[in-house]
């Protein structure tokens, strides 16, 4: 610790001891207790112990009966924990019988102060980090901390209980480590005392018939297999074992969901090899014992295992698939199997399997298809993949969700009044309907999704959040629809889709909801991205009003609505998608695109917009775009200077990487780009150096970056710095271009952009040379600058020295604010 | 005592149905069924050389006798003259015995001119201000759409039995043409109106004494109710175009309807698969995306109702969509008081609307579309608006069957351009019917039928909420629409199920009255004597006259015994006056038959067998040849001839039992 700490530590723990000045904020407690951590990790606990006696004195003086704060005892008794991990610092507080006094029945265990959970709390996260050596073990079996741990597993307050049963696992483990020669045998006696009495009350507990019960040791159990992996945990787990499948035989099984938890952290576990402790029996045992609703995570867990024997895969995927075989039985116009699954199981699934109640099933189906969803691309999913009947499913449940199902039998009726209008199912199967289209299907199914899909973006009951699912779900079935491999276009299918498509395109684009004149945005932008190249695309929309429509918006007063118009404007005039538009105050079509952008970018209030056209321009910039090739100079010069002014710090950003492109576009790639690649060192001619360095002083390149390299928001001065290294690395080969330092015009933008670095940016740099800028680049410590703006903004404050500054100044101003009280 | 309900519509929102309750006749809406002149050719406010020129329509064997009456147009064959409407039924039921109309809201009192005109009604007609003033913009609309276009001819041949089988669909099909009934004039109007009395929501109306009838706000339209009938001991509640939307009009009043024993069900949504928030998207969308490629857009409407909120939407909406510029036109013969008296009904409109009035504001935006010149109305598309038109251009006008009004002439004038939409919002019409006469339309035709009245998600709720006993419906509520059979959520589920009805259907509705309210004079209650015979239950005997007039029951005390003073008088009083008898005391208890027995042994019966029967006990007394039967209610000695022994017996029955 350095003096000035230890100078201002005795006052700082004056105060915390002075339970007249509490403190305000124990988000600094929190941090103290950091940097005690720091140090204490760095150097020896006992020293700074011995160093700083007030610390001491602290730990003491919480133990006197008094009004002192829950925060301030709870910290203390942290920190205790914090210095006895140190098993020397240990000794050294025992002797003292501190601990025993913080920590024991005679601590704040016993009084008032108890009821706090932050003193529950504290006194556990000081247990657990005193926890690390045997003598700790000694002094946590001799005060009966551990008896005291078992019961806060049932604290009032989760944060407690939790860190309760974390602790025991810690403990456990702790134990555990000690013994010398391998794992214990199934023998209790084998066992040592503390591990013994741990283990002892999971059993307990799991005999217990108090589902609380049953939770908490179940979690202890979780906690145990997911973080310790040594080879006692399967001792532990055949010694156990027998306790857990005796769960199952209970009816309801209770502690379900810990229950699952708990088998998949066991199954999970590298310590155990699952096959010699019959945990694939148990699985198989839970997951045709526990409910539909509460299998389904166990299935998924299972399916997801890496070596699991395939029969229980089969087991676990048919239970996954079982509700939507239950919707696909329950609306199926004729009896045979719907193939979800084999024929034995697909018999015994009935309609009325699924929870007659709204929510239930509802929540049921949804989980569903998030497990199928996330099942589908990995590696380790159940093969075959039952794509066609759960394409079928997918389909099916949003037609009956939008109302054009027609179930023959009387549970469909049921189930399609259950989930008529449902949101969040719409939702859910539009996400794993639009996941399905990595795979194809049978052509007739095809069309059937592409029917569903249309009905949604018809149907004027779609919100706006299932129409914009049903967008995300069209583009990629469009983009898997190409029959033919290697081949990009859209096959003609997909064309006659897009003729059906584009009307309904555009009447929601003239939505009365701005939600879905976005999404409807960011679809367009999506497929002119991919197809704007084809021709059955472009002559299709071309022959469309969205084009027409898209430009409208660019006028939308919903500022988001304007920033993806802007997006789809730029992709679609990138593509050459644009309709001259036949308004007078547009003459020209093409060329007032770049107008309207650009008065978009000088005088729009919002900031998406402007972001938008940036990022719009950029691209251009880069496509060389025909509006940009024109006279590239006067639209770079133009937009940097309108961005330049931009108070939306991305704005400018966005500006930096306009003048990145140009750069590279004026003086040759960037070799950033690609570190690996074999570039010969060959200098830049000096002839277009100079040509192109007077293209960049033109566009007034530099001043915009100086500019941006005092700029107070962090990623634009960092941004700038970047580009302005890149520039001085292009130019440093060039000898042609040195000019003296000390020339007077090189002074005056020195003297400039000193005065801008203060803060005065009111006076411009005026027209640059080539040379004189380069002068000034080689002049600037560029590299210091990065490094100091790659600092955090707060390091200069973050010190320790501040922190205790600030503690002690917090409460100086209380006093003094007090004392103009009276 | 039963109640009764005549069916006179068989339409489930144009009602019009009688129920008889407690000697009181009571009419519930008239609603005019107007689908019938879709079978009619429209009426051109200008001259249409298309319509006029059509070929007439002959029969198979080439007969031509119709080609007068029967045109053929795009396919279909129409009847070329004055529109005719569907009455209500007027055989089922006297309606000169009809006592009170009650109507539920302006779209339900079409037909009231027929009835109160032309049946020997001498009742009384209640509704709301609202509905009066807002129904009569209706009927004066309606009169001058078809009056204004005067049409020589009324066809009657084709409606003969005979020659209706031989005519294509959906003239074959037709009901009740017989009973179609041209227009009402206005004087007709006047004369109905001027019977209506004015009531306010909640307000008790006394009928005759025997029921009270009360009007509650149904949350459809300004002014629109539902009715309260009920008398001391039966509640009917009739529930008739109800919305639970936020909307204009004050919102519907559920708590009131609570405790019926019987609850009519009638104008739900007509469109239950249309969401009207989806609808009114769809419109604004559709009718944006028209304006912007330079199309007009033309929306068959009613004056009232469902225009004020599109017109509010608009108002938000146009300046966002960019169509600032764009003219929104109502034309309607009462466009100009419509929109005036939305306005005034301030303590009829919804929460919100009713504060902006101490703003004060005006309720509705639309006022200030006015103010800005966005949106124009007119009476006529004569006139000023020949010279203010201007395209592209909104226009909101009448009617909604396309059949009459200056949508006719927009139909004919726009019908050739695909650029032009039509967007129907009006629920009551088939739009595909709409539309025959003008096929083929290049036009664009949109449906976004926006009706606000309860869907069947709504009904199951509201039924839960205010439990009635009997729900009775017309049928069409029953089963789902036929289009959809698999949509068991389009019908109204619920417990017991409720009962339907049909057009010229007679309904004895489900329960007994049972009770009848007596008052009882104070000083005949002064000289009651109670007597407590269980906790809480005292008795007393009375005697009395029950005096019965204006469906009010009194008890009055009877009249003195007359004072033998005169021959005269003494035979006057003796006439009059009911007997008074001396009366046995009343008996009550039961016989606990052990006790009776051990009693019988204490006073020297023996030989006692006692014997359990399904009604009671016989205590046989076998020496003295007796039997006594003691059952629930009864209990009877039978002896022969032992006179004395009956008494003895007798009097100790009577120890167990109470007197007074």
């Amino acid at each position: 610790m350095d003096p000035e700490c230890s100078q201002l530590l005795p006052a700082l723990c004056a105060v915390l001891a002075d339970p007249r000045q509490p403190m305000a904020d124990d988000t600094c407690l929190e941090k103290l207790l950091d940097w005690f951590k720091t140090i204490t990790e760095a150097g020896s606990s006992l020293l700074l112990l011995q160093e700083n006696p007030c610390l001491v004195e602290l730990l003491c003086h919480v133990l006197k009966p008094q009004d002192l704060s829950s925060r301030v005892l709870s910290f203390s008794l942290r920190l205790t924990g914090v210095f006895a991990a140190q098993e020397d610092c240990f000794q050294y507080l025992q002797q003292g019988e501190l601990l025993p006094r913080l920590f024991g029945e005679a601590g704040p265990l016993g009084g008032a102060a108890w009821t706090a959970p932050t003193v529950r709390s504290g006194w556990i996260q000081g247990l657990r980090s005193l926890a690390q050596h045997p003598s700790a073990l000694h002094f946590l079996a001799d005060c009966g901390a551990v008896d005291t741990i078992f019961s806060l597993q049932g604290d009032s307050s989760l944060f407690v209980a939790s860190a309760a049963g974390q602790l025991l696992v810690h403990i456990l483990s702790l134990s555990m480590r000690g013994l010398a020669e391998g794992p214990p045998g199934l023998q209790a006696d084998d066992w040592p005392p503390c591990a013994q009495k741990i283990v002892g009350h999971i059993e307990e507990s799991l005999r217990s018939t108090a589902t609380p019960q049953i939770t908490q040791a179940l979690n202890v159990l979780t906690t145990t297999f997911s973080h310790c992996h040594d080879p006692w945990t399967q001792v532990l787990w055949v010694r156990l074992h027998p306790l857990v499948a005796a769960l199952l035989e209970k009816d309801p099984v209770p502690a379900a969901h810990s229950l699952v938890d708990l088998l998949l952290s066991v199954a999970r576990s590298p310590g155990l090899s699952s096959s010699s402790c019959g945990l694939w029996e148990t699985l198989a045992q839970t997951v045709s014992h526990l409910s539909p609703t509460q299998a389904g995570l166990l299935a998924l867990g299972i399916l997801k295992l890496q070596d699991c024997p395939q029969a229980l895969r089969a087991q676990a995927f048919a239970v996954l698939l079982q509700p939507l075989a239950c919707v696909l039985k329950a609306t199926a116009q004729g009896p045979g199997p719907s193939g979800l699954l084999d024929s034995t199981a697909a018999d015994s699934v009935t309609a009325d399997m699924l929870p007659p109640s709204k929510a239930a099933c509802v929540g049921l189906l949804c989980r569903t298809l998030a497990h199928l969803e996330l099942l589908l691309p990995l590696p380790q999913r159940p093969c075959p993949w039952p794509q066609v009947p759960l394409l079928g499913a997918a389909v099916t449940l949003l037609q009956l969700c939008g109302g054009s199902g027609s179930p023959a039998s009387d549970a469909g009726r049921q189930l399609c009044a259950l989930l008529l209008g449902c949101v969040r199912v719409q939702r859910a199967a539009l996400d794993f309907l639009g996941t399905l289209s990595q795979e194809t299907g049978p052509p007739e199914l095809v069309t059937q999704v592409f029917a569903v899909l249309l009905e949604y973006l018809r149907s004027p009951d779609s919100s706006p959040t299932v129409l914009k699912k049903a967008f995300q779900a069209t583009f990629r079935w469009l983009l898997s629809s190409p029959r033919t491999p290697g081949c990009s276009d859209l096959d003609s299918d997909a064309v006659l889709f897009l003729r059906e498509l584009l009307p309904v395109l555009q009447k929601r684009l003239c939505s009365p909801c701005w939600e879905v004149r976005d999404s409807s945005l960011e679809f367009l932008t999506q497929m002119t991205r991919r197809w704007g190249g084809q021709a059955g695309f472009r002559h299709a929309l071309l022959a469309s009003e969205v084009p027409r429509l898209t430009e409208q918006l660019l006028r939308d007063p919903e500022s988001y609505v304007r920033a993806s118009a802007v997006t789809a404007m730029g992709q679609l005039s990138s593509q050459g998608l644009c309709v001259p538009s036949a308004g007078p105050e547009h003459p020209g079509g093409q060329q007032s695109l770049l107008g309207e952008l650009l008065h978009i970018l000088s005088a729009d209030s919002e900031g998406f917009p402007r972001r938008a056209v940036m990022q719009v321009f950029t691209q251009w910039l880069r496509d060389s775009h025909a509006d940009v090739v024109g006279d590239t100079e006067q639209f770079v010069a133009g937009v940097l200077q309108v961005a330049g002014q931009d108070l939306d710090w991305e704005v400018r950003a966005q500006g930096l990487e306009l003048a990145l492109v140009f750069l590279e576009q004026t003086l040759g790639p960037s070799r950033s780009h690609c570190p690996y690649a074999v570039t010969p060192p060959v200098a830049a001619p000096a002839g277009p150096l100079t040509q192109a360095l007077q293209s960049l002083c033109r566009v007034r390149l530099f001043e915009f970056a100086f500019r941006a390299l005092f700029d107070c928001d962090r990623p634009v001065a960092q941004k700038s710095c970047d580009l302005l290294l890149l520039l001085r690395a292009k130019t440093a080969s060039s000898s042609s271009l040195q000019e003296p330092r000390s020339s007077p015009d090189v002074a005056s933008v020195e003297a400039a952009l000193q005065r801008w670095r203060a803060g005065d940016q009111a006076q411009p740099l005026g027209d640059l040379e080539p040379e004189v800028v380069l002068a000034v680049l080689r002049s600037m410590d560029l590299e210091g600058l990065r490094g100091a703006l790659a600092e955090s903004s707060d390091h200069v404050e973050k010190s320790p020295q501040s922190l205790l500054q600030d503690m002690l100044a917090t409460v100086g101003i209380r006093g003094e604010n007090e004392a103009d009280c009276y | 005592l039963k109640l009764c309900k005549y069916c006179l519509s068989g339409h489930p929102t144009l009602p019009c149905n009688v129920l008889k309750f407690k000697s009181t006749t009571i009419m519930l809406d008239c609603g005019l069924d107007m689908t019938s002149t879709l079978n009619f050719l429209p009426l051109p406010l200008v001259q249409s050389p298309r319509l006029s020129n059509l070929p007439g329509w002959s029969l198979k064997d080439g007969s031509a006798f119709l080609d007068k009456e029967l045109k053929e147009c795009s396919g279909h064959v129409f009847v070329d003259s004055v529109p005719e409407f569907c009455l209500p039924e007027t055989e089922l039921i006297d309606l000169s015995t009809v006592d009170v109309i009650l109507i539920s809201n302006y779209h339900c009192m079409m037909a009231l001119p027929y009835i109160t005109e032309h049946t020997g009604f001498t009742g009384t007609v209640y509704a709301t201000e609202p509905t009066v003033q807002i129904g009569r913009l209706l009927m004066e609309e309606l009169v001058n759409f078809i009056e204004r276009v005067p049409k020589a001819q009324s066809a009657s041949l084709w409606k003969n039995k005979d020659i209706q089988r031989l005519l294509p669909s959906p003239l074959k099909d037709a009901v009740e043409v017989s009973t179609w009934r041209r227009c009402y004039t206005m004087q007709e109007v006047n004369s109905a109106l001027s019977k209506i009395q004015l009531v306010g929501y909640s307000q008790k109306i006394e009928l005759f004494g025997a029921v009270q009838v009360t009007p509650l706000s149904s949350g459809y339209a300004l002014g629109s109710s539902n009715w309260i009938i009920q008398s001391h001991y039966e509640k009917v509640s009739y529930v008739s175009g109800s919305s639970l939307l936020t909307t204009h009009p004050q919102p519907m009043d559920q708590a009131s309807l609570k405790n019926s024993d019987v609850l009519i069900l009638t104008g739900l949504t007509q469109i239950p698969t249309a969401n009207p928030d989806g609808m009114v998207g769809e419109f604004c969308s559709n009718l944006a995306l028209t304006v912007r490629n330079g199309g007009n857009v033309l929306v068959p409407c009613y004056p009232s109702g469902v225009i004020y909120d599109l017109l509010e939407c608009l108002y938000q909406y146009i300046d966002s969509a960019g169509l600032s510029n764009i003219p929104f036109y109502f034309i309607s013969p009462v466009a100009n008081s419509s929109l005036e008296f939305s306005q005034i009904f301030a303590e009829w409109l919804c929460h919100n609307k009713q504060t902006k009035v101490y703003l004060p504001e005006p309720p509705f935006p639309h006022a200030e579309l006015i103010q800005t010149n966005k949106l124009k109305h007119y009476p006529s598309l004569h006139g000023d608006f020949s010279s203010d038109f201007r395209q592209p251009c909104v226009v909101f006008t009448g009617h909604p069957s396309l059949r009459f009004g200056d949508v006719v002439h927009f139909m004919e004038l726009w019908g050739k351009s695909s650029l032009n939409t039509v967007i129907f919002t009006e629920p009551d019409f088939s739009y595909l019917e709409a539309l025959a006469p003008y096929q083929p339309l290049a036009m664009k035709c949109i449906y976004c039928p926006i009706d606000t009245r309860l869907n069947f998600i709504q009904v199951s709720k509201l039924l839960k909420e205010v439990q009635p006993l009997h729900v009775v419906c017309p049928e069409q509520y029953t089963q789902p629409p036929p289009a959809q059979s698999h949509r068991m959520d389009l019908m109204i589920d619920c417990q017991p199920p409720a009962m339907s009805y049909r057009r010229a259907e007679v309904l004895a509705l489900p329960f007994k009255r049972r009770y009848e309210k007596i008052e009882i004079m104070p000083e005949l209650a002064d000289a009651l004597v109670p007597m407590e015979i269980k906790p809480g239950i005292s008795l007393a005997t009375v005697s009395a006259v029950l005096h019965t007039k204006d469906n009010k029951h009194v008890l009055q005390p009877p009249p003195r015994p007359a004072q033998p003073s005169g021959g005269k008088k003494r035979k006057r009083a003796s006439e009059d006056i009911p007997d008074c008898k001396v009366l046995k005391p009343l008996l009550s208890g039961s016989i606990p038959v052990e006790q009776f027995v051990q009693t019988l042994e204490k006073h020297g019966f023996s030989d006692i067998k006692v014997e359990d029967t399904a009604k009671g006990h016989i205590v046989l007394l076998q020496e003295a040849e007796t039997l006594i039967q003691i059952e629930e209610d009864s209990t009877h000695i039978i002896c022969d001839n032992d006179e004395m022994l009956r008494v003895r017996l007798r009097d100790l029955v009577l120890k167990f039992l109470q007197k007074f």
